[in-house]
Order: structure tokens, then sequence, then C-alpha cells
């Protein structure tokens, strides 16, 4: 009989170059030293991390948290992490769907996978049955062509063509049309020669105390309901993560070509209305979500991600909505990040003077997904772009990712943000979009730094933590770790304290730091691109946008190291480690 | 940040929360500001640095909350210690209110790593903030409100003799009944800007000046509560956490047909300042949480209620406060949202959500939604004074 309430207690390491399996057991003291999801993956890849990318030993880990598969709000998103060849830093990402349950209910928390197979193949799980199938016949299929030759029930992961012709910003593709996008780890997962993961689960995730979840439960559904940005007529269940196209328009910080501009002209007919209008979506989400923000199109087309909406129309200049919605899809299908291949596109017409009219969007993204022609060079990221065409100042990018679609001269907790994540140019490890837009839990000045070392650092071991427990990140624009504690002791029976909690988050994220570290990250690394010290974004409507003050940030991110327990240089403590009960590693 | 602690410490003074000089508010960032070197700045510091936050507030609360508080520290907590007001703002937000006996580290930071405010009968609340003191002043606020509604809720019962209150609540009550009455013989302004409106800065600033007023009355807390005109076809609305009386540049246009998202940020109850536009010609609407409007709703002597303890969103008895309907209804979009009742119900001067909230509705502009707010939360006062007369 299973001892655990929450865990599955078992997690599935698979060498693929032996195609052996064994399973592992982490045991209580792990589980509530990393929790799950992004801190136990976190923990599996740290013996690991000083390696390449594409080494066999290097291991590409899919993770669940203790939340998933019972009734916890939000619970059915899981983590995947390994070495990201984008940047080279850690990297992790999220997928939802109905991988993470289906994996959880065959009784598994993560999957660690190392080695590499000689020829593709894929792995197939039904409960404690694993089984390896050779997969060279799926060479060159599209992901959702992938998907249809396996079986119906049951979740799915499946690298795509992107990932075989070496794009460095190939995602993985998950059932339902998910994709984790970020950081490339879709050619992790083709290095090993894994095309397709398919995993179906029949049993359950037993809860210590069904009672306090459910009255948790309704707490947080009703902190759900009473969000108007997430369940609000113009929030995410209604017009999806889309909805914040206008407001960020509004605020006078959509990136506009290649973020020389802060305004986009057009953006008035391309908001998230027009897409509802135009192809009339319906809605639907993760397992077990009630804010169902993802919309899918009547002809079965995903619309996009706020990201890729601004990216694919503001960012390159695109006023027309049929090409975002064909450009969503050729990523979608072919395995990429909308985000850096639109990034990598405007950086690369930046430096070679294109307007949008001088290039055909989708045939670009085909090249690029097959590497064909300018494909060769557009699938190697912005940053290794303008580098070998000798504008480096042109890539848009943070450690080699690039920025997602919030200007940092509208929002300087977002600045700093770009600057400190682990895994290079985003927002979502501090989340600053929260507090400087959308006014959760409460509004900060957008454009200070005054507090917002210590706002960020706390918002980063929070994220980690919700990270971790595998729970969807918006559902924290509602609700409180007060809420979510009261759900992680009812499902697991622990008594943590939402403070246990979130230094179990300031663990993961300092065990990343570690990491990077390791790998020879510094503060050189925790920068943003010189155009937004150097350039105004583009005022009016009362908004000045000047440029983003250097010495503020920098004193900022001064304060950010203090605060984190790092030393000047950025470079985790030795002492710092050991009060985290992190093992330590001379830097 | 300083400037921050010291306008809500003033906040707290100005609306009666708490007597100045004594909120004592810190901040963290790499270091730690205080607005004060007192005594409990040492015990406060101690705290701040062992939890995930970047603010705290301590503060006696005046009177007569801190009767109250104490009141029902010492009577009226449930077998964990907590106290558990019905209201809404406790339901949704606060859940419920811990009570410690000892202004110690270690106390105050068990009950803290719980909840986001605390109560120390005989010494005062406790409350903090992850990004903004503002997080502070609002649980602080909230735990002051819902402390006086359940004061009163639980007299009312205890005056009609169907559940004895313990101890003597006498006192408390009377001094809280007298304040009140102080608090409503000094309200006297009205809205000037008036309709017909000529633009949308004319909208704009009326909505401004309601919103102050209505906190200047003394019978609203600034953070509670929204405000809208319909103004051609867009709804201008106070922004989700904005303050009433703090509404410049925090107001959102909202087309009527949806057509452009930017005001994801607005109030949560837009859709039911937008179904109530759509039912009725009204064109301006006004939400508080007036307390005894409040009180009044929760009030209700069949105990024995197939509904009892779910009243918030399955009262069917169709009540009335003399011409004003009590409606069941919660905050937002969820199934038993009170954009579902509370339009239909307003068909006179303004409708009370059960635990929650006071909606009124105007004409043109604000001057009968503002005058009838007033008017009903005094006569919810008068009412509740005749019913616990004894």
């Amino acid at each position: 009989m299973n001892q655990y309430f929450g865990w599955a207690g078992r997690v599935l390491k698979i060498d693929l170059s032996s195609k052996k399996y064994e399973e592992i057991n982490p045991g209580f003291t792990i589980y509530k030293k990393f929790i799950g999801g992004r801190g136990l993956a976190g923990h599996y890849l740290r013996p690991y991390c000083h390696l390449s990318w594409d080494s066999p030993e290097t291991p590409l880990l899919f993770f669940t948290g203790p939340l998933t598969g019972t009734s916890s709000p939000s619970s059915g998103i899981m983590a995947v992490m390994s070495i990201s060849p984008l940047t080279g830093t850690v990297s992790h990402t999220y997928a939802g769907g109905n991988f993470g349950t289906e994996l959880k209910l065959a009784g598994w928390d993560g999957i660690i996978i190392t080695g590499r197979s000689e020829t593709l193949c894929g792995i197939r799980i039904n409960d404690k049955n694993i089984e390896f199938t050779e997969a060279e016949q799926m060479r060159g299929r599209s992901i959702p062509a992938i998907f249809s030759a396996l079986p119906a029930d049951g979740g799915g992961a499946a690298a795509g063509p992107a990932a075989e012709n070496g794009v460095l910003f190939s995602s993985i593709g998950f059932t339902g049309d998910y994709s984790p996008g970020r950081c490339g780890l879709g050619l992790v997962m083709h290095a090993k020669g894994l095309k397709f993961i398919h995993v179906k689960g029949s049993g359950s995730t037993a809860v210590h105390n069904s009672r306090d979840l459910g009255s948790a439960r309704g707490d947080i559904m009703r902190l759900i309901s009473a969000s108007p940005a997430l369940t609000g007529e113009l929030g995410f269940s209604e017009f999806g993560t889309g909805a914040l196209y206008d407001l960020i328009c509004s605020r006078r910080m959509l990136p506009s070509d290649n973020f020389r501009k802060t305004v986009f002209p057009s953006a008035g007919n391309l908001n998230a209305w027009h897409y509802k209008k135009r192809y009339n979506p319906v809605k639907t989400g993760c397992s077990g979500c009630h804010i169902l923000c993802r919309q899918i199109s009547e002809d079965g087309r995903a619309v996009p991600e706020f990201e890729a909406m601004s990216h694919f129309t503001a960012l390159i200049g695109n006023n027309d909505i049929d090409i975002v919605m064909e450009a969503n899809k050729i990523c979608s299908e072919t395995g990429m990040d909308p985000v850096s291949a639109a990034s990598s596109f405007a950086c690369y017409m930046e430096i070679n003077n294109l307007d949008i009219r001088d290039i055909d969007l989708s045939r670009l993204l085909t090249d690029t997904a097959y590497s064909k022609g300018e494909g060769n060079l557009l699938k190697l990221g912005s940053k290794k772009i303008a580098e070998s065409l000798g504008k480096p100042e042109a890539s848009i990018s943070v450690k080699g990712l690039e920025l997602p679609a919030y200007d940092p001269r509208g929002a300087y907790g977002i600045a700093l943000a770009y600057a400190t994540s682990t895994r290079g140019g985003c927002h979502h490890q501090a989340y600053p979009v929260s507090h400087e837009i959308l006014r959760k839990p409460a509004a900060t000045d957008r454009f200070s730094f005054s507090g917002k070392a210590r706002i960020n650092k706390l918002a980063e071991d929070l994220n980690a933590v919700i990270d971790s427990l595998t729970v969807c990140r918006f559902i924290f624009i509602a609700a409180t770790i007060e809420e979510y504690t009261k759900v992680f002791n009812a499902v697991t029976g622990s008594g943590f304290t939402g403070q246990d909690l979130l230094i179990a988050g300031e663990r993961a994220f300092y065990n990343e730091r570690m990491m990077n570290g390791i790998r020879g990250l510094t503060f050189h690394d925790d920068n943003l691109p010189a155009r937004f010290f150097n350039e105004p974004g583009s005022s009016g409507d009362g908004i000045t946008l000047p440029p983003v003050p250097k010495d503020e940030f920098l004193n900022a991110r001064a304060r950010y190291y203090r605060i984190r327990g790092l030393n000047p240089e950025g470079r985790p403590l030795k002492e710092k480690c050991i009060e985290l009960g992190l093992e330590w590693n001379d830097l | 940040m300083e400037r921050l602690i010291n306008k809500y410490s003033r906040k707290l003074v100005s609306q009666k929360i708490c007597e100045k000089g004594k909120p004592v508010f810190g901040i963290l960032d790499d270091i730690t500001t205080w607005n004060s070197g007192g005594d409990e700045v040492q015990i406060l510091d101690s705290v701040m640095q062992r939890l995930s936050i970047n603010s705290i507030l301590f503060s006696p609360a005046a009177e007569p909350y801190r009767s109250i508080l104490d009141y029902l520290a010492e009577y009226s907590t449930d077998t964990n210690g907590r106290i558990r007001p019905d209201d809404t703002e406790t339901r949704t937000f606060l859940h419920d209110i811990p009570v410690t006996q000892n202004f110690s580290a270690s106390e105050i930071l068990k009950a803290l790593m719980q909840r986001k405010g605390i109560i120390i009968p005989g010494c005062g609340i406790v409350t903090y903030g992850t990004v903004s003191p503002e997080q502070a002043f609002v649980t602080y606020s909230s735990i002051c409100f819902s402390s006086f509604v359940k004061f009163m809720a639980d007299y009312y019962y205890h005056a009609k003799g169907i559940i004895p209150m313990k101890g003597d609540p006498d006192p408390v009550f009377k001094k809280a009944v007298q304040w009140y009455k102080e608090s409503l013989s000094s309200t006297a302004s009205s809205p000037v800007i008036k309709a017909p409106f000529s633009s949308s800065e004319d909208v704009i600033n009326s909505i401004i000046e309601t919103g102050r007023l209505t906190v200047e009355s003394g019978m609203v807390d600034s953070f509670f509560g929204n405000i809208s005109v319909r103004y051609g076809d867009i709804i201008y609305i106070s922004q989700t956490g904005s303050s009433l009386d703090e509404l410049a540049g925090c107001i959102d246009p909202c087309p009527i047909d949806n057509s452009t998202t930017n005001a994801i940020t607005a109030s949560s109850e837009l859709s039911a300042h937008k179904a109530l536009y759509s039912m009725t010609e009204r064109k301006s609407i006004l939400h508080g949480h007036p307390k005894f409007s409040v009180t009044l709703s929760m009030l209700c002597d069949d105990l024995s209620c197939v509904n009892r303890g779910q009243c918030h969103i399955k009262c069917s008895r169709g009540r009335f406060i003399e011409d004003v309907p009590v409606v069941p209804g919660e905050i937002g979009t969820g199934p038993d949202s009170l954009s579902r009742t509370v339009p239909a119900a307003m068909k006179g001067r303004g409708v009370i959500v059960w635990g929650h909230g006071l909606f009124t509705a105007g004409a043109e502009d604000f001057t009968d939604a503002y005058r009838n707010l007033l008017d009903i939360e005094k006569m919810c006062f008068n009412n509740y004074l005749s019913l616990v007369e004894r």
C-alpha cells in the first residue's frame, strides 16, 4: 500500500542508451525539501549541471507536483527541466494539458531521462508498464501527426521537425496543443533520440484529508471568481491571455519594431476581441482548471497566447491577424517557441533593414523549422544571429533568451526580473506583471525601483514553490500562499506553514542559481540589453518612457544580490547553500 | 516606499481606525526602515526578518474598535482561537482572524505564518504586506470592519434573547453606537459635478469627486467599494484594488461591447454594473460597505432555516429592509455572483447584498446615488437600534 499522500512516491529513471529503466524512491525527506515539479527536477539535475546540454548523461526531466491528480484548483501542469541549448543555463518550462495528470495517475511523480538512443525511439508508459518502441518512421512528422499515431487516450509529449533540424528554440509539444516553448528543450529531447512519450494512468492520487481540501478549494474558487483578470468578462477566461494585449498597449509598453518603439499604431485592430470575432473560439484548459485560458478556433487552431500575439504583430510590424494565426500554427506543429522565433526574426529584420512587406513570414518560419535557406541562420536564435552578423546589440535577449512582450522601460520590476531570472530573459520567475500592471495583490509604482529588489526576490521564491507544486501561476493573481498551504497540507498531511513552503521555493531557486554558478555565469549575465539604458520608449498619452536609469538598475541589482544571499558578483555563497540545505561546490 | 508608510499611517488616522502617532510601520528592502522608534520595533523587526514579507504594521486600534476587538478576542473565538465573522470580506479574503495573547515575536510569527493579520487583545493588530504597505493597511482596515460588523450582529441576537453573548457587551455596544452617531452627524456635502456630462473628463471628475465624498462621509472605508458611470457606450469604472478616495488615474473605460480589454484591471464588480446598466435606464452606480447596511442584511431570526450558514448565496426569503431589498450574491463572476441578483432587484433607492454592501444607482449623475447611500445607511442604523432596544 502506498504510504504517501499527494506524492506517488516513485520516480521513473530511464536510460535510453541501454533502454533500461529503474524506479527511484526519493523518500519523505527529499519530497518535503523540494516538494515536486521544478524543485524536485532541480534536485535531480544538479549532479549533472556542469555537462553540455547534448551530453548523454545530461538528464531531461518531467516532474509533476504533489497536488497533481487531486481536485486542487489548477494543478494540472507539469515542469520540464534540463540544460538549455539556447542559453546554456539551467532551464525549466511548464506544460499544460493532461500529460502531468496521466503521469501521476500512472503512479509516477516524474521521469528522468538520460542516455541517447541510437535510433529515434518512443516511450510508452501504461501505469507500471514501460515499453520502448521504434520511432524512426515518425521522423519528419509534425507534432499533431505524431500524436495521431498514438492512442487517443492518455497524454503525449513529442519533439517535432524543428528539433530534428537543430532549431535552438525547439519546444516540446504536448497533447491538447500545449507547447512549453522556452529555452529549446525540444532539442534536448531530440538529442536523446527520443521522439515521443505516451503515458496513460489508471490510478489515483491519495488525499490525506478530503474535507480540508474541499474547504480550501472553496476558498480558492471564491477568490478566482472575484478576480477580474482571471474570470472577469474582460479577463483570461473570456479572452485568453491575449486579454493583456490592450492593457500593455495602453501602458505604452508593447514591444514594437524589435524594441525600438513601445507602441504599435495598428494594435487596436489586433487585440483579443478581434480574434474572438474572427475565429469564434471555444474555451479550453488544463486538467482540473476552471479558468480555461486556452482558446481554440472553429477550425481547430489555437488562438495565440499574448506573447505570440504581440511579437508576431508589433515586434515585427505585422498587422494581419490571419498571419499571426498561421505563424502560431507553424510554431505549434513544428515545435518552435513563438517568442524566440518572432524575436529572432525582428532582430534579423533590424540588422538587414527589412520591412514586414519584404518577408513571407510563414515561409520563413517553415524554412527555420526545416533549416532551409535563411532558416539556417534564424534557427540559432537572436543572440547568435546578431553576433554572426556583427551587430550583437540587435539581440534583445538576456542570457540568450529573447524577451517576452513587456518592454522593461515601462515597468522597472520587470526590468530587474528579466536580469535575474535563472533561465534568461523571462518575466515569469518574479512575475512583476501582477503588481506593476494587474494591481495584484496591490499596485506598485511601475516607474520605480524602490522596494523592487525584495519584492522580486520574494516573488521568485513564491513562484518557485508554485512551480514545485505544479500549480498554474496565473491563479496566484487571485489566491495566495495562505490558501495553497491549506491545500498542500490537506493533500499531503505535511503540516507545513506558508513560510515553510516559501523556504522550499527559495531553496529551489538558489539551487538553480548554484547550477548557473557552476556553469560560470556571473553578474555580467544578469543584465539588460544596452538599448533599454540608452534609448527611450515611445512616450505619449501623458506617459513618459525614458531609458531605464542604469545607476538605479545596478543599485537595485546590488540590493537584490544582498537579499538573495549572493556575493557582489552575483555568485552563490557557501553559507547560504548550507543554510538552505543545499550541497556546496567551489565555484 | 517610505512615502507609502507615511501615507498609510495618515490614512489609518484620518479614517478613525487608529489614533495619531500610534501606527508603527516598517518596510524592508535590503535594509529596514521604520516610521517610529517605539518599544515594539525590536519585536516587529524580528518578525519581519523571519517572514517572506516587505512591510509590517502594528497599531492599537482607536475606539470603539479597540473595545470591540478586545471583547471578541476574550469571548468570541472558536476552538482554534480564531474569530470568524460572517461578512463577505472575511469569507473571501481573511477567512478568519487569529487571536494571540502576547506581543512576542514567537507568537506573532506563528500566527502570521497562517494569516495576513492578527489581533492581540489589549495591544492591537499586526498585519503585513508582500509588495506594498497598502496590503497591511487594507488588512488592518478589513479586520476592524469585520469585527465591528460581527459584534453588532452578535449583539442583535443577544438583545433579542436568541443567542446570549458572554460577559458584558453593553458598555462596548454603547460606546460603538455613540461613536457611530457622531460619525453620521458630520455628513453634509454632496457632489457638485452634475449631469449632463459634456466629456469623458467630466465623467471621470464626477467619479473622483463622489468617491472622495463617500469616504469623507465616514460611512464607507476607502478601500472597499466601486463606482461607475455609463457614458454613451462606455462604462467608466474604478479599478480593482483602488481606494474610493484616490481614484485619479484609477478609472478604466470599458466599452459595452468588450471591444477592448484594457479594462482587465477594472473592478471585480464590472459584470454587475454592466448588467445593471443593460437592464435599467440608470447612468451611475455607487457601491460601498456601510457598516449597518451590512450588519442588518445578516440578521435573520430563523435559526432553523435550511439555508442557514449559506445565506450569502442561498437566501430565498426575498427580504427587505423597509423599501430596500436584501439579496444574496458573491463577489465577481461565479455561479452565485451578485451580478445575477443585484440588477433585477434595483427598482428603488438601492439594493443590499447579504453581508457585503450596498449598491445605489442614479438616473443621470451621482446626486441620487450618493444621497441614497447615505440615507439607506442611516435608515439601517436606526432600524438596527430599534431592533436591539430593550
